[in-house]
Formats: C-alpha cells, structure tokens, sequence
C-alpha cells in the first residue's frame, strides 16, 4: 500500500488536508466537530485528556493537544478548520495560531499581515 | 422568467460577522472595510433582487469529515444558522424556494453535475457572513436564498476548470426557470490567504489584484489554473477562489464591472468585493 504524491507536495511550510492526512487525523477532527455543542466544550475543559481519549486520539496527538501546539496537530492530520473550534476552546483566533504556526509574534504577524497590504 | 441581475463576491471571515455583532463597522481599523460595502448595498436596493444563490463552503457544521459532498445545493423551506464553534452569535435562519432549487437541481444534474441534494441544511458563517456584510442587522433576510456548498476543505476539490463551468451550467438552470425572479449569484471566500502550516499568514496582493482584474476580462485564464497553482499563489485556503468562478461562470462571457474594492488584512485574510452585470 502507498499514498499517492500530489502536486503541491513542494509547496513548503503547507499542509494540504489530503486523503492520507484525513486518515491520521480523523480522530482529532471528530473530537473537533464535537465542540460545535457548547456542553462538550465544557465537557472538554473539565478533563482534557479523558475527552482526547473517548475519541481514540494517538498519544502524539493527545500530547500536541495539550501542549496546544497547532503545527504539530496539523502535521498529525488535524484539518484547520476543525482546529480552529479547539483553538477557540483555548481562547487562541486565527492570527494567534497563524503566529505560533510560523514562528513569530503575534504583533510581528500583524504587522507581516498590514504589510502585505501596502 | 428567470433573471440574472448579476454577481457578487465577497469574504466569509468570521471576524467580519463578529465585527458587526459589536457594531465595530465604523472603528477605524474596520471602516477602510466596511466602505467596500457601501456601494454593493446601494446596488442591491437599487436592482432588488428576489433570490440569492450563495456559493459558499461548509466548515465542519452542516457536513463532516465522514462525508464530503464536491457539490451540495440546498432544496429546503428554511436553511437555520447554529453555533459551529467560531464563537459568533446565531443569525436569522435564511427562507429557500424549494421549487426554484429543485429547477436549478433538475438542471444541473441533467448537465452532468451529480449535486447532492439537501432537503435539511445548516448554514455556518460561509454563509451567513456574506449575509450579513450585504445585509449588516437584519432581523430577517429580504430575500429567499439557495445555497450552494463546495468542498474546499477536503482534497481532491474541484479544479477551478469544473467550477467555472458548473457556474455556466447555473447561469442556464436560473434562466430557464419559467417564473419571473430576480436572482444575484454570490461567490463568497479567498481572497489570499493561508491559516495552516509555517506559511500561515501569505498573502499575496499581487496575486489577487491579477485575479480581481481577469475574473471580469478573461475568466477562462483563471480556470487554466489548477488547484496546486491556486494552493501556491494564494495558499491553501485562498483556494476558496474557487468558488468566485461559480458566481463568473453564471454570467455571460461579457460583464460590466459595476464596484470593485481591496482590503489587507481582515483577520489574516485579503479580502476582495466585486459587484458584476451582465454586459448589455
């Protein structure tokens, strides 16, 4: 058995949310489609780990969900959009985990992001 | 019978829907945006129209991972708005026109475009957001909707080439429906943008200034595009331009450019407006 190479597997530093990554990360997006329900957000922030485990996380991806590391679940299969609903959970927007995925600041990303503008 | 009155593109980027559940539209980092509005809000109230077909892609609330439909219209009375974990407040539900999307569906499917069908549908803020920058506070929606999802989330997704043409086969559902109704297409999403990966945060101005330009002129340039093309210059969720050449697809080959408008950064996205007529 093998995964087949795509074309955009040169592009660097992107992950593109393939069949293959959808097979690792299924588990961690499910969890993430859960907290659509605000009660299993609470049920969630009541025990974290309990919660990664009801929905068969790896240990790699239960230790990223905790250590709130956002490039290492997206490289464990975890798709964006559904990582945003965990990152919310932790009170973290699209710009700090845009910030924390490349390395900088949150104020140097802003400011990448304004420049990019002019 | 059925009109085009013509097209609209816009971003679904939740911080927009948020900003104006706070009433932000006029603080100073929002205004450059929400003046972008101005003229696509006097447009609509200028040509009125009856329905909208909302191209838009689901984020983890109507559909999950389990299955991914490449295409799924709606076909339902009432498309409810619900809480998808983005931590916006829920909007008014969206009234649809069960006997227009079945024409549309019926259409379509004869053209070769094997849809999914969806007789209940909730919309997440893909959809509601462009509801919501058009028309900013309504308590209800003044026009019946159907929406119109595509998968950009998971790949495969379809290749730029197949939505520009699944806008042309559109365009041809809407205009043969035998009742008189005024329906705009809305393109919503992109424009450049990447929220994965150690490239989080690539936008790429260049880029969608080209696309804003060729999507009026020569659309058919964009769909040469292949999605890897549109992964690299506009990073892997900018992809969501795709959607953008549904809405061109649905209007003739000659357009009117009626507003355009460019803002760096919403959130960390481009955001583009266009408001489009089909040429006389």
């Amino acid at each position: 058995m093998t995964w087949t190479n795509h074309e955009f597997d040169h592009i660097p530093g992107t992950y593109v949310f393939n069949g293959r990554r959808s097979v690792l990360g299924y588990p961690l997006n499910r969890m993430c489609m859960s907290f659509n329900s605000e009660e299993n957000r609470h049920a969630f922030l009541r025990d974290e780990d309990a919660y990664c485990r009801r929905f068969g996380l790896s240990d790699e991806q239960r230790q990223a969900v905790s250590d709130r590391d956002v490039l290492r679940l997206i490289k464990l299969g975890g798709n964006i959009y559904y990582l945003a609903k965990l990152a919310g959970i932790f009170r973290l927007n699209v710009q700090d985990i845009g910030a924390q995925q490349s390395g900088m600041s949150v104020d140097d990303f802003k400011a990448m992001l304004v420049a990019a503008g002019e | 019978m059925a009109t085009i009155l013509g097209g609209i593109t816009t971003s679904h980027i939740p911080a927009i829907g948020n900003a104006i559940q706070r009433g932000r539209e006029n603080d100073p980092s929002w205004k450059p945006f929400f003046d972008g509005y101005i003229p696509v809000r006097a447009w609509l109230d200028d040509v009125k129209p009856d329905l909208a077909v909302v191209v838009y892609n689901d984020h983890g609330l109507n559909f999950f991972l389990d299955q991914i439909p490449t295409f799924a219209m709606g076909a339902a009375k009432e498309y409810p708005n619900c809480d998808s974990g983005w931590g916006l407040e829920e909007g008014p539900a969206a009234l649809g026109n069960p006997e227009f999307s079945w024409h549309l569906i019926e259409s379509l499917v004869r053209d070769e475009f094997d849809l999914t069908i969806c007789q209940e549908m909730k919309v997440d803020h893909g959809f509601m957001v462009p509801m919501s920058v058009l028309w900013p506070h309504a308590m209800e929606w003044p026009l019946q909707v159907v929406p119109l999802a595509v998968n950009t989330v998971q790949h495969p997704l379809p290749s730029p080439a197949r939505c520009f043409k699944l806008g042309k086969a559109l365009g041809k559902a809407i205009a043969s429906y035998p009742e008189d109704l005024n329906v705009v297409v809305i393109g919503t999403g992109g424009m450049s943008h990447q929220l994965q990966g150690e490239r989080a945060g690539l936008i790429n101005k260049p880029f969608d200034l080209m696309f804003l330009e060729t999507i009026v002129t020569n659309p058919d340039a964009l769909a040469r595009l292949s999605v890897p093309d549109l992964v690299e210059s506009a990073g892997s969720e900018g992809v969501e331009l795709i959607m953008w050449l549904v809405m061109r697809g649905a209007l003739g080959e000659r357009v009117s450019l009626i507003h355009r408008h460019y803002h760096v950064p919403v959130s960390s996205t481009a955001a583009g407006v266009l408001v489009l007529e089909n040429a006389a």
